[in-house]
């Protein structure tokens, strides 16, 4: 392998493709969180010693997310084409691959962030309870505040998890880094492109976890 | 005033509270007592509607939460202040931001809640910690940040739900002392849950006692110590258990403000002449009266003479069985 064609590769297919997968993590982990932090304070009012319990919206509800996270991703991608196409226009490429992605993403955020604001000191919302606060008081000030250390660390996870998706999603028409492992590496025999975005992906992972760690001890 | 009138409450078949009945009047520092479970905690979530009940009726200031909307009691319970036996302080804010939550959440103005923090934190004397984090103070601080937040919308009433039941003994005791100077400076009625028989003793005027949802006694606190009506005795356990001998009479004086410092023994000793031998003795301060108790013990033939020596001096007293 010349150097030339080291160079080649690095600049016309390694960059791009890493900062395409850059993008759908950071876009898919954006929209999930959004959409998973929503429904975790619905699951969280509905709850039974929530603030508001409703036995049906939260049973439908996690019904709901339950049978989303029970799909194989790979699977889930098929599944959604023709929403991603009615979304996107297209059902391949970096665009279309945010659909799934953030389908599967924000269910799992949901849980997350469900998980951190039920531990959250029951005394504590008593607390704020007792001097008047309103409900939209006591989950915006009082319990996500708390809870934003653990919020952190469980979307440093989801990040991970998101990035490993978008492996799966390169196999059928994404892109990122996953494609070329997948088409450059594996299909053409070649370890070293294989094995070098391997390691491009680890870093990768590592410099995440390490900033949400970071970020985890200063905020607590 | 909070009047409670025959108040019940019950979770599917269970009743945790039966036929209460209890009135709390304005800067009165009221007892509740009773071992785990017996419902002592709920009842006082009850007065500020954090808990409801089924029957009967809770008033405070003629205000019933049972006729009022949940936006009404929201505004019902600025007058309630609530501490609690972890403090519950948000963890993430400062001792400042704290304080400022209750009149952030009234949407007071700016100034207003920086001037009444700063008097707060005044009052329970922790103005030096007031841009720490809670996880940087002591057990004791934190519960007089606890305070200093129930008390920021001035409220008439606060309730203490085991409020030093985390606490080591010396700073139980200054906890009780801020309370009390509260109770007496701002006349804030406080509503003191507790398990602790010696805290009620010290701190309140009045003590009720719960024993599995039911009120088994309640009064004066000096009255009820005095009276010991089987309620305390089942509280109080072992710990107060006499060994008595087996010879001869045991009688029991109960002193009474009135008549503690008088020196009935003494002057009994040398009027009637006859042999006595002391037992056992114990003198308790409390809130607002000292007590005390002598055990003495006398020959058999002698119990009349003492009997009517004790009756003409108007002392309380009764002779005390071995139960052997």
């Amino acid at each position: 392998m010349s150097n030339n064609h080291a160079y080649d590769l690095l600049h016309t297919i390694l960059v791009p493709e890493f900062l395409k997968t850059l993008y759908m993590v950071i876009s898919a982990t954006v929209l999930s969180t959004i959409i998973g932090m929503l429904l975790a304070v619905i699951l969280i009012i509905t709850y039974k010693e929530g603030l508001k319990p409703n036995k049906y919206i939260y049973e439908i509800l996690t019904t709901f997310i339950n049978i989303v996270r029970s799909f194989p991703f790979i699977i889930l991608i098929v599944a959604i084409i023709p929403v991603t196409r009615a979304i996107v226009g297209s059902s391949i490429g970096e665009k279309a691959a945010i659909i799934p992605l953030t389908i599967a993403g924000a269910p799992f955020i949901a849980r997350i962030i469900e998980g951190s604001l039920r531990e959250v000191d029951k005394e504590l919302i008593e607390a704020v309870k007792s001097f008047g606060a309103t409900n939209f008081q006591i989950i915006f000030k009082v319990m996500l505040p708390e809870a934003v250390p653990s919020v952190i660390s469980g979307i440093t996870l989801a990040i991970i998890s998101i990035l490993g998706c978008t492996a799966m999603a390169g196999a059928v028409g994404a892109g990122g880094l996953g494609a070329i492992a997948i088409t450059y590496g594996y299909a053409n025999f070649d370890n070293t492109i294989m094995y070098g975005t391997v390691c491009v992906l680890i870093i990768l992972v590592q410099i995440i976890q390490s900033i949400g760690n970071f970020l985890y001890k200063v905020l607590k | 005033m909070i009047e409670i009138h025959n108040l019940q409450k019950s979770y599917g078949d269970i009743n945790i509270l039966k036929n209460i009945d209890l009135t709390i009047d304005d800067g009165e520092i009221y007892g509740l007592v009773g071992r785990s479970g017996a419902g002592k905690s709920t009842l006082l979530r009850c007065i500020n509607g954090l808990e409801k009940y089924n029957f009967g009726s809770l008033k405070v200031n003629g205000f019933d939460i049972k006729e009022h909307s949940d936006e009404e009691i929201r505004h019902f319970r600025k007058n309630i202040g609530m501490i609690f036996q972890h403090f519950s302080l948000m963890e993430r804010k400062t001792v400042y931001q704290n304080v400022a939550l209750p009149m952030e959440c009234w949407n007071y103005p700016k100034a207003e809640i920086d001037k009444r923090v700063k008097e707060l934190l005044k009052i329970v004397d922790i103005e030096d910690k007031i841009h720490e984090k809670p996880r940087s103070l002591s057990g004791g601080q934190k519960q007089r940040v606890a305070i200093a937040r129930a008390l920021s919308l001035n409220p008439k009433i606060l309730l203490c739900d085991e409020a030093t039941s985390a606490l080591d003994p010396k700073t139980t005791q200054s906890i009780l002392l801020l309370l009390r100077k509260i109770n007496e400076t701002l006349g804030i009625a406080i509503v003191f849950v507790t398990h602790q028989m010696s805290i009620v003793r010290q701190f309140c005027h009045k003590v009720c006692i719960l024993e599995n949802g039911e009120i088994m006694a309640k009064g004066v606190v000096s009255d009820i110590f005095s009276n010991q009506p089987q309620a305390l005795k089942n509280l109080l356990g072992e710990e107060e258990e006499e060994v008595l001998p087996s010879h001869g009479i045991n009688i029991k004086i109960t002193y009474s403000e009135a008549n503690v410092n008088d020196r009935v023994l003494s002057d009994m000793a040398q009027k009637l002449d006859i042999g006595f031998s002391l037992v056992w003795a114990k003198t308790e301060q409390y809130s607002d009266r000292v007590l005390g108790w002598v055990i003495l013990n006398v020959d058999e033939e002698n119990v009349p003479i003492v009997g009517k020596y004790l009756d003409d001096v108007s002392a309380r007293w009764e002779v005390l069985y071995n139960e052997q």
